[in-house]
């Protein structure tokens, strides 16, 4: 049996500053299926990672380009975006 | 009946106003909106503004805050250009124009499309001062009142 898709995780403004990455392709376990669950494991990648999601308020998903909240379901080749709040305008 | 674009070049705003009404004659109004860099914040000189966006998701967000816009009120033609990069001060932003046969619709549409356009389009924007500090502006609550005006509007008659 072939290995599931990877995620691909992509990181904007400070997110990606911290992360020190503005995407990364990912295969975190099954039981990781929602993104409340995916910054959870994320989260525990690095120190770099700990920091960009250190204040989860702050930080707000998409899912596939559609905004999505801490209950969303990931799928295996899912695209997966943290940011802060919008600040555009 | 839509123009929508993310570019880092500067936009004409005169000739983006003139191309909603070029060759018809039912549009009877045009509301627009033009943000522009500031040149201080709070009493601290900038450089720069350095917009970042969400390529893949920019447009769909965008799209879609227009077609609400299209349900809520009688439009003839929206444009919604928003610039990216390193804007200087004095420098366009954005542009979102609504034209109706009315300036109520047309108005109150150029309002919403703002107002929205901050709070559910993927852009972020980032401070470079002129002393070499520099910072990602945070979201403000004011803006996050005003978008949810119009949700509220949403339910049951229009925003105060």
């Amino acid at each position: 049996m072939s290995e599931s898709a990877p995620l691909h995780v992509l990181y904007f403004a400070w997110l990606r500053e911290r992360t020190g990455m503005a995407e990364e392709r990912v295969r975190p376990p099954p039981g990781v299926a929602s993104v409340a669950a995916l910054i959870d494991w994320l989260a525990a990648r690095g120190p770099g990672h700990a920091a960009a999601f250190a204040h989860r308020a702050t930080v707000r998903c998409a899912v596939n380009q559609e905004f999505a909240d801490p209950a969303t379901a990931v799928h295996p080749g899912d695209e997966v975006a943290f940011f802060p709040p919008v600040t555009g305008g | 009946m839509a123009r929508i674009r993310v570019q880092t070049e500067d936009f004409d705003a005169g000739a983006e106003l003139a191309a909603l009404a070029a060759g018809r004659t039912d549009v009877g109004g045009i509301g627009c909106f033009v943000g522009t860099v500031r040149g201080d914040v709070g009493g601290r000189a900038l450089a720069a503004l350095v917009l970042e966006h969400y390529p893949a998701m920019t447009e769909r967000a965008l799209g879609q805050i227009v077609a609400e816009a299209g349900r809520r009120w009688a439009l003839l033609g929206c444009t919604v250009i928003h610039r990216v990069g390193r804007l200087e001060p004095g420098a366009n932003i954005v542009l979102v124009a609504a034209a109706s046969a009315h300036r109520a619709d047309a108005l109150e549409a150029t309002a919403f499309l703002i107002d929205w356009l901050k709070t559910k389009a993927p852009f972020w924007k980032r401070e470079e001062f002129a002393d070499g500090a520099a910072a990602w502006v945070a979201a403000r609550e004011t803006d996050a009142a005003a978008a949810d005006r119009w949700t509220e509007a949403a339910a049951g008659g229009r925003p105060g």
